[in-house]
C-alpha cells in the first residue's frame, strides 16, 4: 500500500534543495516514449518514408536523368530527396506532435510534473533524428544498389551528417506551428507550408528544372538553403556560399523558436477553466 | 517563508462553519495555500480575492459549477499560471520551484494522452520525474491497473483512462495530490472504482485537493467542502456543515403555475423544473405546500423531501442549477436568508 503518511516533513517554509534523481533516466525515457510513441503511429509513419522513396526510385533512380549539377541524377536526388524525408520527419514530428499534445491539456500535465521543461523538447528532437536517420539510410540503400551511386565513404558520411544537420531549423519550424495551430489545423498547416516548400526549393524537382520564377522564390526559402548546403558536399550545388546559407538556417531557427515561444506565452495566459 | 500563524480571517469572505477549523492553528502544517488571489481570463474573473489553505492529512473538495473558479484555483495552487493579484503558495515555496513540484501529483482535465504508448510506459516515464517515486507494482494495485500494464492506452475503456491518470498523479509519491474533476464523464462503475482508489489514498493518510461538480462525490470524499461560485466562495465546511446551512425541504410535484407565480409562494427559495417536474426549495415547507395546494388544486405528484447536499447547493447558489435550467428564486431578501450575505442578484449563467 502507499505510505503517504510516512512523508515526514510537511512543513512548510522549508527550503528544499531539489532532491536528486537521474536526469539522464529522464532524458533517456522522455526520447524514448517519442520514439515508440511515434513508430507506432502508421498515419506518420508511412508517409514519411514511402513519398522520399517512392519520389527518388521514380525521378533518381528510374527515369536515369541526364547528369545534374556534374553528378549523376541518383547522387544529386538523394541529397535532395534526403532534405525532402529530413524536413518532413523534423516538421511533421514537432508541429502535429505538439499542436495535438497542447491542445489536449497533454503538455499543461507535463508542466504540473517537476519534468525537466528542456527533456520534452530533447526528446522530441531525438526522435525526428532518429526518423531522419531512418529515412537517409534507406535512401543511402537504394541511392548505393540500384541508384549506382559511386562516392567517397567520406563525402557520404559528411552528406548523412548535413542532412541529419538539418531537423534543427524545421523542427523549430514545427515548433512554431505547434504553438500557434490547433491540434485539428496543424496536419493541415504542416502540409500546406512543406509541400510548397519543397517544391520550390527544388526538392522534388530539381532546382535547374524549375520555372525561373520559382529559383528566384527559392533564394528566400530555408528548405533552398538546405538542400544547398546538402548538395554542396557532393559538389553539385549552385556555388551559393555555405556560409550564408548556415547564417541564413541559423537566423530561421531562432526566428521559429522566438515564435513557438510567443506562441507558448499566448497560450499560458489563455488557459482558462 | 509563509505566514501561517495568526492571519486574519476578517475579510471580504465570511468564513462560515469555521467553529471546528481555527485558521491559522498550529498542529498541521499548511501545504498550501492562496491569499487573496485573483485571477481574470481577459474580461472574465475566473477568481477574485480568494483566500484558501489546506493542511496536511486534508481531503478538501472544491465545490461548484462550471465557471466557478475551480480549475482556476488549481492551476494557481499549481504555479501553472500566476494570480494578477495575491499570492499562491506550495509547502510555502513558489509553486512553480521544481521542489514545489517534486511534492505534488496532479490529475488534470486532459482531454486525449498520447495513444500509442503502452500503461507502463507511461508510468515509468512520469515516476523518473520525481527523486522518489513508488515501486511501479504499488502504482499498479493502487490505481487498479492489474494486468493492464502492457496494454496501449488506446485500447482502454473511459473507467481505465482515467485509471492511469490517476496513476500518473501517484506515481511520484506526492505529499499533495491535485485531482480536477477526477471522475468527469465516467459512468457510475468507474466512477466508483476511482473513488475506492481516492478513498485508499485518503485512508492512508494523502493529503488530497480534488474539484468536482458531482455533490454526492465532494459529500463521499472529502473532509472538507468549499463551495465556489462565479470566483467566490459561497460556503465551506464540512459536508454535514454544508448541509446544516440549508435546513430546508425540496418539494417537488406538477403543477401547471409558472416559475412566477411559483416565486411568489411563501418561503419559496428556488425553483427548478425539470421536464414535467417542478422542485421548489423552502424553509418550511408547510406553508409552502398549503399555499402550492390552494394556487393549483389540480396539482400532482406531491412529494417533500430533506434537503441532501445537491438541494443545499442548488440553494446556495440562487437556484442555478447544474445543468443550467435553473430559475433564479423570488427576492434578494429570500436568497439572501440561505447565503452568506454578500451575494446579491439571482442573475443565472447559461452553462
Amino acid at each position: 500500500m502507499n505510505t503517504p503518511a510516512t512523508n515526514a516533513s510537511l512543513s512548510p517554509g522549508a527550503v528544499v534543495a531539489a532532491p536528486r534523481r537521474n536526469l539522464g533516466r529522464i532524458y533517456w525515457l522522455e526520447a524514448k516514449a517519442e520514439a515508440l510513441k511515434a513508430m507506432r503511429l502508421p498515419a506518420f509513419v508511412l508517409p514519411l518514408f514511402v513519398f522520399p522513396v517512392m519520389f527518388y526510385l521514380l525521378f533518381g533512380v528510374a527515369m536515369r536523368f541526364d547528369a545534374l549539377g556534374g553528378v549523376s541524377a541518383a547522387e544529386y536526388m538523394l541529397a535532395t530527396y534526403g532534405a525532402f524525408g529530413v524536413m518532413n520527419a523534423a516538421l511533421f514530428g514537432f508541429g502535429i506532435g505538439v499542436a495535438g499534445e497542447r491542445g489536449q491539456g497533454w503538455l499543461l500535465l507535463k508542466r504540473a510534473t517537476p519534468m525537466p521543461p528542456l527533456a520534452l523538447f530533447a526528446g522530441k528532437l531525438a526522435m525526428s533524428l532518429l526518423f531522419s536517420a531512418a529515412v537517409i539510410a534507406v535512401l543511402f540503400a537504394l541511392g548505393l544498389g540500384p541508384g549506382h551511386v559511386r562516392a567517397p565513404a567520406g563525402t557520404l558520411a559528411a552528406l548523412a551528417a548535413v542532412l541529419a544537420a538539418g531537423s534543427l531549423p524545421f523542427a523549430a519550424m514545427g515548433l512554431a506551428i505547434g504553438y500557434w495551430a490547433g491540434p485539428n489545423s496543424a496536419p493541415v498547416t504542416c502540409n500546406l507550408l512543406s509541400l510548397p516548400i519543397a517544391f520550390a526549393s527544388g526538392l522534388w524537382i530539381p532546382y535547374p528544372m524549375l520555372p525561373a520564377f520559382l529559383r528566384q522564390v527559392a533564394h528566400g526559402l530555408p528548405a533552398y538553403h538546405y538542400a544547398q548546403l546538402a548538395l554542396g558536399v557532393i559538389g553539385a550545388g549552385n556555388h551559393e556560399p555555405a556560409a550564408w546559407s548556415v547564417l541564413y538556417l541559423g537566423g530561421f531557427t531562432a526566428v521559429m523558436v522566438l515564435l513557438a515561444r510567443l506562441g507558448y506565452l499566448r497560450d499560458e495566459g489563455r488557459t482558462y477553466g | 517563508m509563509s505566514d501561517t500563524g495568526g492571519k486574519g480571517s476578517g475579510g471580504p469572505r465570511e468564513n462560515s462553519g469555521g467553529d471546528g477549523r481555527e485558521r491559522g492553528s498550529a498542529g498541521h502544517g499548511v501545504v498550501a495555500e492562496l491569499e487573496w488571489a485573483s485571477k481574470s481570463f481577459g474580461k472574465v474573473k475566473a477568481v477574485s480575492d480568494l483566500d484558501f489553505e489546506m493542511r496536511a492529512g486534508e481531503v478538501v473538495a472544491l465545490l461548484g459549477p462550471n465557471g466557478a473558479g475551480k480549475t482556476t484555483t488549481v492551476r494557481l495552487l499549481m504555479g501553472l499560471i500566476r494570480p494578477d493579484a495575491g499570492s499562491a503558495r506550495l509547502f510555502g515555496l513558489d509553486p512553480g520551484r521544481i521542489e514545489a513540484r517534486m511534492r505534488v501529483g496532479a490529475m488534470l482535465q486532459v482531454s486525449k494522452v498520447p495513444e500509442t504508448l503502452r500503461v507502463r510506459e507511461h508510468i515509468e516515464l512520469f515516476s523518473s520525474y520525481y527523486p522518489h517515486p513508488l515501486p511501479m507494482a504499488e502504482v499498479i494495485a493502487a490505481a487498479g491497473l492489474g494486468g493492464l500494464e502492457g496494454r496501449l492506452f488506446g485500447k482502454l475503456s473511459g473507467g481505465q483512462r482515467q485509471r492511469v491518470l490517476f496513476a500518473l498523479a501517484l506515481c511520484g509519491d506526492p505529499d499533495l495530490l491535485f485531482l480536477d474533476e477526477p471522475s468527469a464523464g465516467l459512468d457510475v462503475e468507474s466512477r466508483r472504482s476511482l473513488w475506492e482508489r481516492i478513498g485508499a489514498r485518503k485512508r492512508a493518510g494523502g493529503t488530497v485537493l480534488l474539484t468536482t461538480h458531482n455533490l454526492e462525490e465532494a459529500d463521499f470524499l472529502a473532509d472538507r467542502i468549499v463551495l465556489l461560485d462565479r470566483g467566490h466562495v459561497l460556503a465551506e465546511g464540512s459536508p454535514d456543515q454544508i448541509k446544516a446551512r440549508v435546513a430546508g425541504r425540496t418539494v417537488r410535484c406538477r403543477t401547471s403555475l409558472g416559475a412566477a407565480a411559483l416565486e411568489r409562494l411563501p418561503g419559496t427559495r428556488a425553483v427548478r423544473r425539470d421536464g414535467e417536474l417542478t422542485e421548489l426549495f423552502a424553509a418550511e415547507p408547510e406553508r409552502l405546500v398549503a399555499a402550492l395546494l390552494a394556487a393549483d388544486p389540480a396539482l400532482s405528484g406531491l412529494e417533500v423531501r430533506g434537503a441532501g447536499l445537491e438541494e443545499a447547493f442548488l440553494a446556495l447558489t440562487c437556484g442555478l442549477a447544474p445543468d443550467g435550467a435553473g430559475v433564479p428564486a423570488a427576492s434578494d431578501a429570500a436568497t439572501t436568508t440561505a447565503t452568506t450575505g454578500n451575494r446579491k442578484s439571482t442573475a443565472k449563467e447559461a452553462a
